[in-house]
């Protein structure tokens, strides 16, 4: 038997990897970031001042810098990568089927991954610049020497403040519901494309990702609505 | 004239020294010899693979989509070898024993033996090639007993051994096809035999995707097609399985061994309507647990036709267990042909038990109970209600059999826990074929058979299990030795060119049937000929034949051979994909063979195996052999009309086994 | 019963296929689908039309040729079952049914309902096997013994028919279920652990070759799989590839 023609790159197999790499890695960014945003809850001056300095930490310490700039290679690796999936997947059924009925043996999310995906490109385009640009290249106030993004916070949530508040809590909480059914199949599909499936550990795999595609999306979505509706 | 080429000396020592005298063809010759090997069932596939490994450059065709689909694929007991494994006293000389005892004593002492002898190594490489046979927690091969013989030598993968052999030989032949020593023609069917100077040397060829028909030449042309039981329409059979190859092969100067053997499985689903298709078999080993019975009388008979009675009404003083009334020693575990017989002479008196009058009950209550009692008192429970007890053994059952009853519920919508299953015999192999030599030749040179496309090892009946080992014996350690005794005559031949006018002419008749059949003014699909040629072939050449009906039956297929050719109507092009026009030609070669069938189970006028005349029977309704006019196999010569065909009989001689009517009273 | 049919036309593989409505009636539940499908051959032929060409050769589910799409799912509604084990009970009086054929890239249609699956014999050519020679003389069958949960968990990635329905049914045509079980069963024996690395890596790339789309882990092949080959398989496969490459030299 001679090597493999193509290599481990160019197989589709390798594309998975890296799908399922970068989704997992996503998982472990979208924890760090859910810690960050419960400490929103705490609207007072202490809340203001632990959360400012907590992006400050952010956006200078080195190691969390590396991590950022993983999470952006991630990001831009997995929709890459996906893209490309699903363009190559689509070609190999160039005549589409006239009745289909996949409900019938798979999930909605499983099917609609990509549909789940872009809507949450689109969500992250928008989410960074709301914030993170700011945070960046803003002009922002600045509190006892560091950026006060909690207050840039506060008020994009408030109605009273900003004017379109109300839609954009709707938009996040839409954003995140998507991305609870994008991560209620990627998260157990990311083990199954790894090869890690096994009797005894499956369940527990299932079991965590399902309540991970909960608790993550709810855990982000609450914290819009909590600032909506106390400042409303 | 009809020379068998049996090795002399004793029997235990034909094949290794034929073996070592066999001329040999030198690897270096073998890349200038090219075969051809049609069909890629168990025999074909093995065989062709076997051929490409040892250098020789193989053809191989098929008329599915994959060689993986040949029908093989559906066998379900398993097979058989005499490794001793289970330490019963198994050997070589017991397996060809039974052989030839459960053959009737119509098969080739030499060959069975060869059978027998190889069987162990069929064993050692299908483990070999990744076969995933039953294995024991020791982890070593798990055997079961199959068709009443006195040993556990049958190997098996669930229930479905024919799948796992046939994968196993079609990776062996996708190997050869990776390396290019074989090319593979899926969705091809041989047409015609092409013979140059009395030899085969090629074949025509049709391919079934743009109905081109193809020259392919070769110095040596090997048939594995299978068996030809769909002469009779319905059968266990696939639908694709045809006999076009032998019968072409025949026409072309082989002789046609024995086709009036045909087995009748017993324990088959029963028709359900004249929608049928084809008819599924379940395996022989229900029989052991189930009891097989009828009504004793006809009033409940008729009530149960009507649907004002079910068979669990009737108590059991109600009902005739008929094996076990006519066969106290054997009971429900009679050999297949007698067990088949048996129903047929219950359904014929009127005493079937569904709408079509043509079935019977196999009845599993009793076991139910029997393992039911067994499991309370393993498991201690106290004071068991009869309906307990009939649940646990349910459970026995169907740890054993689940598989079975749930393919009868999803076919019949019947659930057989519930309620006996309803069961009929069905033609299900074909003894006969092709007529070969020791070394698997048939009498035109350079043509050979291999498998069920030949006669030569189950004589008038088979045994379970056997029929898988027959066609890989012969793929894999058989015919590829064997074929290098005539090729090496070839070594300096040269390719044969297509272009002769042989070729021509072969070519040209196969384009002239095909547009005859293409022009027909007819009205009437292929199949209702088929249906028709079946139902002849059922009623007069079945289970029970006689005289008259035989002779009834010659004249009927020769007049529904004309009303074919009359009034077929194959629609479409012969230059497309047309399924209507590959049945049409494969019936128009049944409507021949269906006649020679009738011919020769007409000439033997003694019951034999699977063959009942209701001429040669005892007091009591028993097959009757007549060893001293009929110890021959029956080699017909072709000679225009199928009915016509001149009769060479091969003297079968019995030098290490005592030839004993069978009896299972 | 009486049944309306849909049933895909196509006359070759680069014509244009549609759907051609015909009417059934005094359908019986005993019917398998195809016999259904043979009783409106029946009737075509006579009234001088072309019947529709479909595969079909054992018609108890083992041989893996029959393929239609019936209303949406591979080999129509039910679990386990082929077409051809299929029967028109499964269907109401009055129902409309949907027939296509396997739709993929890698299954290019030859006619009606008939496709060219060739494509999943090249993939068993591409290392499908354990490189033995048929000799026999190789050793004894019970010299290795193996333990039977690995020889069950063998066999049953074995069953696969080949039928293509995983390829049918999912969502991107992807053939990971058909060329899992492969790779499965011989990794899991010892005689086919000795080439289980190069032959992962060569039968996925032909597969890639071929035309198919990957998985999505969608599940939907495991579902319609007549013989339920399980997910598991794609996942060993999944690690083998991963770390025959990893490993090789």
């Amino acid at each position: 038997m001679t090597m493999s023609k193509t290599g481990i790159l160019k197989s589709s197999l390798s594309k998975k990897y890296v799908m399922a790499f970068t989704g997992l890695f996503l998982c472990i960014f979208l924890v760090g970031h859910l810690i960050g945003n419960v400490q929103l809850f705490s609207t007072g001056p202490e809340g203001q001042a632990a959360f400012n300095s907590y992006a400050e930490f952010m956006t200078s310490n080195p190691l969390i810098k590396l991590m950022s700039y993983l999470t952006y290679a991630s990001v831009l690796f997995h929709v890459v990568d996906g893209f490309v999936l699903t363009i190559k997947n689509r070609k190999a059924r160039p005549v589409n089927y006239v009745v289909e009925k996949g409900n019938l043996n798979s999930s909605w999310a499983s099917r609609n991954m990509a549909l789940l995906g872009t809507i949450l490109l689109v969500f992250i385009v928008t989410h960074m610049q709301h914030f993170w640009w700011t945070m960046h290249f803003g002009d922002i106030i600045m509190v006892d020497g560091v950026k006060d993004l909690h207050t840039v916070v506060m008020d994009f949530f408030n109605p009273t403040v900003n004017r379109l508040a109300a839609v954009m809590t709707g938009l996040y909480v839409f954003a995140m519901i998507s991305m609870g059914f994008h991560l209620n199949h990627g998260f157990q599909s990311a083990f199954q494309s790894l090869g890690l499936n096994h009797p005894k550990y499956t369940p527990m795999i299932q079991f965590v990702g399902k309540a991970f595609s909960v608790i993550v999306p709810a855990g982000f979505a609450s914290l819009p609505i909590y600032l909506f509706l106390i400042q409303s | 004239m009809l020379d068998s080429k049996i090795p002399e000396g004793p029997l235990a020592e034909k094949w290794s020294k034929h073996k070592d005298n066999i001329r040999l063809v030198t690897p270096a010759n073998k890349r200038h010899i090219d075969i051809i090997v049609v069909g890629t069932g168990l025999a074909g596939a093995s065989a062709a693979a076997s051929l490409a490994e040892m250098g020789y450059n193989v053809k191989s065709l098929c008329f599915q989509d994959s060689p993986r689909r040949a029908h093989s694929i559906a066998a379900q007991g398993g097979i058989n070898a005499s490794k001793n494994y289970q330490n019963d006293g198994d050997s070589v000389y017991r397996l060809f024993y039974d052989t030839v005892k459960g053959g009737d004593y119509r098969s080739r002492e030499a060959n069975v033996h060869r059978l027998a002898e190889v069987s162990g190594s069929i064993i050692d490489q299908c483990v070999a090639q990744g076969v995933p046979f039953a294995r024991e927690y020791g982890g070593l091969l798990d055997n079961r007993s199959f068709g009443g013989v006195q040993v556990s030598r049958t190997f098996y993968a669930k229930g479905q051994t024919g799948q796992q052999l046939l994968l196993g030989a079609y990776s062996a032949l996708s190997r050869q096809i990776s390396k290019g020593k074989v090319e593979m023609l899926n969705r091809h069917e041989m047409m015609e035999v092409v013979k140059i100077d009395g030899k085969a040397r090629g074949i025509i060829a049709r391919n079934l995707i743009t109905g081109e028909i193809e020259r392919h030449s070769a110095h040596a042309v090997v048939l594995c097609t299978g068996g030809y039981g769909n002469a009779f329409y319905l059968s266990t059979n696939a639908m694709g399985s045809n006999a076009s190859a032998v019968w072409r092969a025949h026409k072309k100067g082989s002789y046609f061994a024995n086709p009036c053997f045909t087995q009748i499985h017993p324990t088959c689903i029963p028709v359900s309507g004249h929608y049928q298709s084809k008819l599924t078999l379940m395996s022989e080993s229900l029989r052991n647990d189930g009891r097989i019975w009828v009504p004793k009388s006809k009033s409940d008979v008729e009530a149960i036709r009507n649907g004002s009675k079910k068979a669990i009404d009737l108590k059991e003083d109600e009902r005739d267990y008929y094996l076990e009334r006519r066969y106290p020693a054997f009971g429900n575990l009679v050999p297949r042909d007698v067990a088949s017989r048996a129903a047929k002479e219950r359904c014929d008196a009127g005493y079937g038990v569904n709408k079509t009058g043509q079935a019977v009950y196999l009845d599993f209550a009793s076991a139910f109970e029997r393992y039911g009692k067994t499991e309370v008192l393993t498991r201690g429970i106290e004071n068991a209600t009869q309906d307990q007890i009939v649940d646990l053994g349910r459970e026995v059952v169907k740890s054993k059999y689940g598989n079975l009853f749930d393919m009868y519920k999803q076919i019949t919508d019947d659930n057989p826990y519930e309620t006996p299953m309803m069961i009929y015999p069905a033609v299900h192999y074909t003894m006969g074929g092709l007529w070969v030599d020791y070394n698997l030749m048939t009498t035109v040179p350079g043509l050979f058979a291999a498998g069920e496309a030949n006669f030569s090892d189950h004589g008038a009946n088979r045994l379970g299990a056997s029929a898988l080992m027959q066609g890989l014996a012969d793929g894999y350690f058989v015919l590829p030795y064997t074929i290098g005794d005539y090729l090496a005559d070839d070594i300096r031949t040269g390719k044969i060119p297509t272009d002769s006018t042989e070729f021509d002419e072969a070519e040209k008749q196969v384009k002239d049937e095909i547009s005859a059949l293409m022009n027909n003014n007819g009205d009437t699909p292929v199949d209702d000929f088929h249906r028709r040629l079946g139902l002849i072939m059922w009623n007069k050449c079945g289970m029970a034949r006689n005289e008259k009906h035989l002779k009834e039956a010659i004249v009927e297929i020769q007049e529904l051979r004309k009303e074919f050719y009359a009034k077929v109507r194959v629609p479409g092009s012969a230059y497309d994909f047309n399924p209507e026009l590959e049945k049409a030609t494969r019936l128009a070669d049944f409507l021949e063979l269906g006649e020679a069938m009738c011919l020769d189970a007409l000439t033997r006028s003694e019951s034999c195996g699977g063959h009942f005349r209701d001429e040669s029977q005892t007091e009591d309704g028993e097959a009757l052999r007549d060893d001293e006019n009929f110890t021959f196999v029956s080699a017909w010569e072709y000679t225009g009309t199928p009915s016509e065909a001149k009769l060479h009989k091969e003297d079968l001689v019995y030098d290490n086994i005592e030839l004993k009517q069978r009896s299972y009273k | 019963m009486n049944i309306t049919l849909k049933v895909w036309r196509q006359k070759g593989p680069s014509s244009v296929g549609a759907m051609e409505t015909h009417q059934m009636t005094e359908v019986s539940g005993d019917m398998s689908f195809l016999e259904m499908m043979d009783v409106l051959n029946d009737r075509l032929v006579r009234e001088g039309k072309e019947p529709f060409a479909f595969d079909h050769d054992c018609r108890e589910g083992i041989c893996g040729t029959c393929s239609m799409f019936i209303n949406g799912e591979a080999h129509g509604p039910g679990r386990n079952v082929t077409t051809c084990q299929l029967h028109m009970r499964s269907f109401k009086d009055g129902e409309t049914i949907h027939v296509e054929p396997w739709r993929s890239a890698a299954f290019p249609i030859i006619k009606d309902l008939t496709v060219d699956r060739s494509s999943f014999d090249r993939i068993i050519q591409a290392g499908g096997y354990v490189s033995v020679n048929t000799s026999g003389a190789t050793q004894d069958a019970n010299s290795i013994p193996i333990p039977k949960h690995d020889a069950d968990e063998a066999f049953d990635s074995a069953t696969c028919i080949g039928c293509g329905a995983c390829v049918a049914t999912c969502k991107n045509s992807s053939a990971m279920l058909f060329v899992s079980a492969k790779v499965s069963q011989l990794s899991l024996l010892p005689q086919g652990k000795a080439e289980s690395n190069e032959r992962v890596l060569r039968m996925v790339d032909q597969m890639d070759l071929e035309g198919f789309g990957n998985c999505t882990n969608t599940g939907a092949c495991e579902v319609e799989c007549p013989k339920g080959i399980s997910l598991t398989n794609i996942a060993r496969m999944n690690r083998e590839f991963l770390s025959s490459n990893l490993t090789s030299k």
